[in-house]
């Protein structure tokens, strides 16, 4: 039996070890808000965050999360109370098919909460991990830079 | 997505001597570090049925420690951790470099330089740079440990001199006396997350007389394995940078390497990339 | 409160931000068995027998093969020459065998590996000269205008190239998904990833004939298209539903990345040949234009990708004596078929390249030659076609040059790459197009597309059209003009999911057609039910409390009540299919592009900087989605341009992963502006004609004039890798030594 904390809660999985944890996400906790692109790590519409770190879930067998921080997007709100990143796509239309979303938008919080820089170059730095078809990324990078822009301005004031 | 966890056994030893332990009685295992190669493998039904030995909790391997001439990299150091270090990013600045270029991010969070190494990639970004350090790799099986040079690590693509039994325990680099000049680049298939076509990084450093004192020089993709470029470094030894000379060693590049047309590039365009690249270093 | 014109919010966006959307592999489904197909490993040949491994458990699979199609063994499109499995003659390498279910994913993979496959293997057909050489043509067009000869004549040059294309992968995020299961009372339902369940509904019913309503399509969220969901899903749902009802059980298949860009239709590659006759000035006198395409051995709908080519052939100019001929031929090789642009993207690279061409033999400036045939209100087309309204070319092109400062920057360029230790090469590239909305010729009335705008008993307003959402805004912009129709707010407008036994035939998510003429019929749908409305009492604008009477009222036995619109072809709107004249569309979108790049000394790596684009869409109905849009496409206008080499080996793609074939980063797509021109279209609703495809059109042939004045080199192959700008540059240097 694995334990690990997904989205703030202690979870265990009882099933093979070396199932992938993009596949015990979505079948055995049934949060298929996380996607499966390619399976090779390239596209990235599979990224959650381990210990805070923005990884492929497709890469990683269950057995090496145990223990493990997981976040995935269903952590970051719901449709009726959205968080200011994902009312931030939403303004700037940074989702159009949005199968790639979900992964964005985790790489994209991690970085947000990281303190990332607020500047196009970096974000898009930060992002080139994760593949988008339909956007030509223009309104993800604008959505993303106006939040990072409101992270600091919120730290600058809380301190 | 053709993988089968239910036909995999998976040990998880919990300290080296155990995963060495481990190894030598399941010598067909497959050691396991980040998976970011292997995965890629399984998820195409490649390795069902197969025995893994997965690494991940061996702390021991996932410190980077200071020796007295440099650093000692656990084989389980992820990329990402390498380039954050702040004693690698300033006295191994080609190394910190080339775990920026591997994959995205996501996959320099999870890879680790053991894990690269082992998989043996011809086109490996962090290799030339480890080549041109002159890293030693240390190995340990379950009643010995050895170190070879890195450039003895490789045998082939994706081929290593490692013995059955065997696994990589650090990588040890001595920080170089301070280069006058130093470089890294990839050459990929796009800006960002690509495979190299060619892979330089290369060290020099002159004497007070403005003549070449040493100069070390390193291709990966170029060949099965990473590359010095011993015939260049020897042409190059001892002497004034001139134009000339600098054409010299452009044309002798091809001695030390033998790059092929593949589904990421051709031959001719490695070639000339590479020559024009080294021209770049050397006349900086 | 009016939402057309404004960038009101995605209908289904706070869905797709939480991971509640769900996708064709999101849904657990009781009981199903995972679907997977065994391929051909021949590129042509003849099957004999299949072997099944006596020593492997097949008791926990069940295969259905051709035997077990109770209908026509053809996936229907155009033709009924595809069938849904191969019983006999193989004829590309993937072509699908047989289907195979087992409960468990990596056990049906498993099985694939314990079935041997004896052939009759047969020599190949693996190139475009090849088959036309053999006569394999599918089919061939030709557009005669004018008298070509006399055109010749009167030039004071010809000048003649050859251009290529290569095959594109769609590469949608999401790989294409179905599931099929028969329900209880024998309806058989099929839900999945795609663009047109009517297409599929058509498919099916030949497939499994039944009553028509007995099969029930349902497009699922769906990530990605492109056109590569335009008719694949004919053929991964024939082989779900004959698997689930062989089995009696819900067949679910969803492709891994490497299937799916191995087996599955991409952009049809091209040869084509141009040879024009200009005066000294520049004016076009005669085009004699040669385009050959490789259908890949299967019709689909190559006759139609085709003609749209040709259509758009002559690029946006006026030319007296024309002649298009297009062929397109069989292959070996897995069929192509429709990828955003639909054959045009192809044919306006050649045209705007020749353009460039024409330009530099005549020591002109291009954007001069440009000015001098650009398409204007009362121009006509190599089809006959007068343009009399919606001609935005000029504005367009004035538009990108001007704010992209084309000219300056150009000089500019120029200056730097005279100093002979810069690092790179500097250049600005710049391209015209237009694109045809709606189907061409007389498609949009042989489709006769339908739509509804009902009221429901609860009182809401609903749209049901057959038009799905893929990501690039169908549901909210056909909400937003029923909204504007009514003059009620957008946020009281529902759209049905695409589900065939709720919605009518409003014919396929294609051809840049929505917008314009889905959304029309939606408009008049929707002036229908307020006049209807109006005359039972309702007072307009209406408030929610009234339309909830009305309902009480209107929709007895709790069914909606509705209006239908059905297309009619506009009287101004004429087209011969049998001489190939007249109006080809109704009306064209236009675009051009000016692109600035940088190509690096040492690697030869093209780094596009800047991006201005001004495309005319007659109206935004959405300016933020539009801008969408065209970001997007010139994303993978730019990807087709510089980085997506499609690798055939032996007939089939050797590079089908996404590690191997590279699509942009955020790091390979620049910053772009963006300029929104309106040049309003009467019979398009509110004005708007189509955005989808138009911005495909024009990257590829921005780039490469771009690279050509960067370096110097007239490229005519895409894409415009670094090997190649090497190798040319080594040629050059050879030639001139």
């Amino acid at each position: 039996m694995i334990e690990l904390t997904v989205n703030r809660k202690k979870r265990r999985y009882r099933g093979p070890s070396f199932k992938r944890l993009l596949d015990v996400l979505r079948e055995d906790f049934e949060l298929t808000g996380t996607k499966e692109g390619c399976g090779e790590g390239e596209c990235g519409a599979c990224t959650v965050l381990l210990d805070g770190e923005p990884v492929n879930s497709c890469l990683v067998p269950v057995a090496q999360a145990e223990g493990s921080r997981v976040e995935t997007v269903e952590s970051l709100g719901a449709s009726s109370r959205l968080s200011p990143l994902q009312q931030s796509f939403l303004e700037e239309g940074a989702a159009q098919c949005g199968i790639c979303t979900p992964g964005m938008l985790m790489t994209a919080w991690a970085y947000v909460r990281g303190g990332g820089p607020a500047d196009p170059e970096s974000v898009r730095t930060a992002l080139a991990g994760n593949l988008c078809r339909c956007t030509g990324y223009q309104h993800i990078v604008a959505a993303v830079v106006e939040t990072a822009k409101r992270e600091k301005r919120k730290r600058a004031r809380a301190r | 997505m053709r993988g089968d966890p239910g036909s995999m056994t998976l040990l998880r030893p919990r300290s080296v001597e155990e995963a060495l332990g481990l190894y030598a009685a399941n010598p067909g295992a497959v050691p396991l570090a980040g998976g970011t190669d292997f995965m890629v493998a399984w998820n195409a039904g490649e390795a069902n049925g197969r025995t893994i030995l997965d690494l991940s909790r061996l702390g021991a391997w996932k410190r980077i420690a200071v020796t007295a001439t440099g650093v000692r990299v656990g084989s389980l150091v992820t990329h990402r951790e390498l380039q954050r270090h702040p004693l690698v990013r300033r006295r191994l600045p080609l190394l910190a470099e080339a775990c920026g270029t591997i994959g995205g991010h996501q996959i320099q969070a999870r890879g680790t330089l053991g894990g690269n190494i082992a998989n043996a990639s011809p086109a490996g970004d962090t290799f030339p740079p480890l080549a041109v350090y002159e890293a030693r790799v240390r190995l340990r099986s379950a009643g010995e440990s050895r170190t070879l040079p890195f450039l003895e690590v490789f045998t082939g693509v994706k081929k290593t001199a490692l013995a059955d039994g065997e696994l990589i325990d650090s990588i040890e680099i001595d920080f170089p006396r301070r280069p006058a000049r130093e470089s890294f680049r990839k050459v990929g298939t796009r800006a960002a997350s690509a495979i190299a076509k060619t892979v330089a990084a290369g060290l020099l450093w002159l004497s007070s007389d403005g003549r070449i004192r040493e100069v070390r020089y390193a291709l990966g993709s170029m060949a099965p394995t990473v590359r010095r470029l011993h015939s260049v470094e020897s042409l190059l030894a001892g002497k004034r940078p001139t134009s000339r000379l600098v054409e010299q060693a452009a044309d002798l590049l091809e001695n030390d390497v033998s790059p092929i047309d593949d589904l990421r590039s051709t031959r001719a365009y490695r070639l000339e990339v590479s020559r024009n690249l080294l021209r770049a270093f050397l006349r900086a | 409160m009016a939402s057309v014109g404004t960038s009101f919010r995605r209908k289904e966006g706070p869905e797709k931000l939480t991971g509640e959307a769900r996708y064709i592999d999101d849904y657990p489904l009781e009981g199903a068995l995972h679907g997977v197909t065994l391929r051909s490993k021949v590129a042509r040949g003849i099957l004999r027998k299949i072997r099944f491994d006596p020593a492997f458990d097949w008791s926990s699979v069940v295969v259905a093969t051709a035997a077990d199609i109770p209908g026509e063994n053809a996936v229907l499109l155009i033709e009924k020459d595809q069938p849904l499995l191969a019983s006999r003659e193989l004829n590309h390498l993937e072509e699908p065998i047989l289907i195979l279910g087992h409960s468990n994913r990596a056990k049906a993979y498993e099985a694939l590996e314990h079935i041997e496959v004896v052939c009759d293997e047969e020599e190949p057909v693996l190139t475009m000269e090849e088959a036309l050489a053999d006569g394999a043509v599918f089919k061939r067009f030709e557009i005669v205008k004018g008298d070509l000869d006399a055109g010749f004549c009167d030039a004071d040059v010809i000048v003649e190239e050859e251009y290529r294309v290569p095959h594109q992968e769609q590469a949608y995020i999401e790989t294409n998904g179905v599931a099929a299961w028969e329900e209880e009372d024998g309806t058989l339902v099929v839900t999945g990833s795609m663009q047109c369940p009517y297409y599929v509904h058509k498919a099916m019913l030949g497939l499994f004939p039944r009553a028509p309503e007995k099969i029930r399509v349902i497009q699922t969220t769906t990530g990605g298209g492109f056109g590569g969901k335009e008719e694949y899903p004919n053929l991964i749902a024939g082989h779900a539903a004959v698997l689930s009802l062989k089995a009696k059980r819900p067949v679910k298949i969803v492709y891994d990345r490497a299937e799916d860009m191995r087996a599955t239709t991409k952009r049809h590659p091209a040869r084509i040949r141009h040879r024009t006759g200009v005066k000294k000035d520049g004016t076009l006198v005669a085009q004699d234009i040669d385009v050959l395409m490789d259908g890949g051995a299967y019709v689909t709908l190559s006759p139609v990708v085709l003609s749209r080519g040709i259509l758009h052939a002559t690029g946006p100019y006026e030319c007296p004596n024309v002649r298009v001929v297009g062929q397109v031929v069989k292959t070996n090789t897995p069929p192509n078929g429709a990828f955003r642009g639909f054959g045009a993207p192809q044919t306006l690279f050649a045209a705007e390249m020749h353009v460039e061409k024409i330009a530099a033999r005549l020591g002109l400036d291009a954007l001069a030659v440009r000015r001098k045939n650009l398409f204007r209100e009362g121009s006509v087309t190599a089809t006959g076609q007068v343009l009399n309204e919606s001609v935005g070319a000029k504005e367009v092109l004035d538009r990108a040059v001007a704010v992209s400062r084309y000219l300056p920057r150009k000089k500019e360029c120029e200056r730097w790459n005279r100093r002979k230790s810069a690092p790179s090469w500097r250049g600005v590239g710049l391209a015209a197009v237009f694109h045809g909305a709606g189907f061409t010729g007389s498609g949009e009335v042989y489709l006769q597309s339908r739509a509804t705008v009902s009221l429901l008993p609860n009182g809401d307003i609903e749209v049901e059209a057959a038009s799905t959402e893929i990501g690039q805004g169908t549901t909210s912009i056909l909400a937003s003009i029923v909204a504007d129709a009514l003059e009620v707010p957008y946020d009281w407008i529902r759209v049905s999911t695409p589900d065939t036994a709720r919605v009518p035939n409003s014919g396929p998510t294609v051809a840049s057609r929505t917008c314009m003429i889905v959304g029309g019929l939606l408009k008049r749908s929707a002036d229908e039910l307020r006049r209807a409305l109006e005359r039972e009492g309702v007072d307009w604008p209406p408030k929610p409390s009234s339309l909830k009477r009305a309902a009480r009222k209107l929709c007895a036995n709790g069914r909606p009540f509705g209006f239908v619109q059905e297309y009619e072809r506009p009287r101004e709107i004429r087209w011969d299919d049998a001489t190939y004249r007249g109006d080809a569309y109704g009306v064209y979108g236009y675009a051009a592009m000016v692109v600035e790049l940088e190509i690096d000394k040492i690697t030869y790596e093209v780094t596009v900087k800047d991006v201005v684009t001004a495309q005319d869409v007659g109206r935004a109905i959405n300016p933020l989605l539009v801008e969408g849009q065209i970001v997007g496409g010139t994303a993978q206008g730019l990807g087709y341009a510089l980085l997506e080499n499609v690798i055939f080996d032996k007939g089939v793609m050797a590079n089908a992963n996404f590690t191997n074939y590279a699509i942009p980063t955020t790091l390979d797509t620049p910053p772009m502006r963006v300029e929104i021109v309106e040049i309003p279209y009467s019979l398009g609703p509110f004005g708007a004609k189509g955005v989808g495809e138009l911005p495909m059109d024009v990257p590829a042939p921005a780039v490469a004039a771009a690279i050509h004045q960067a370096t110097g080199l007239f490229l005519t192959e895409l894409p415009l890798l670094p090997e190649r700008i090497s190798k040319a540059l080594h040629d050059r240097a050879h030639r001139q030594s």
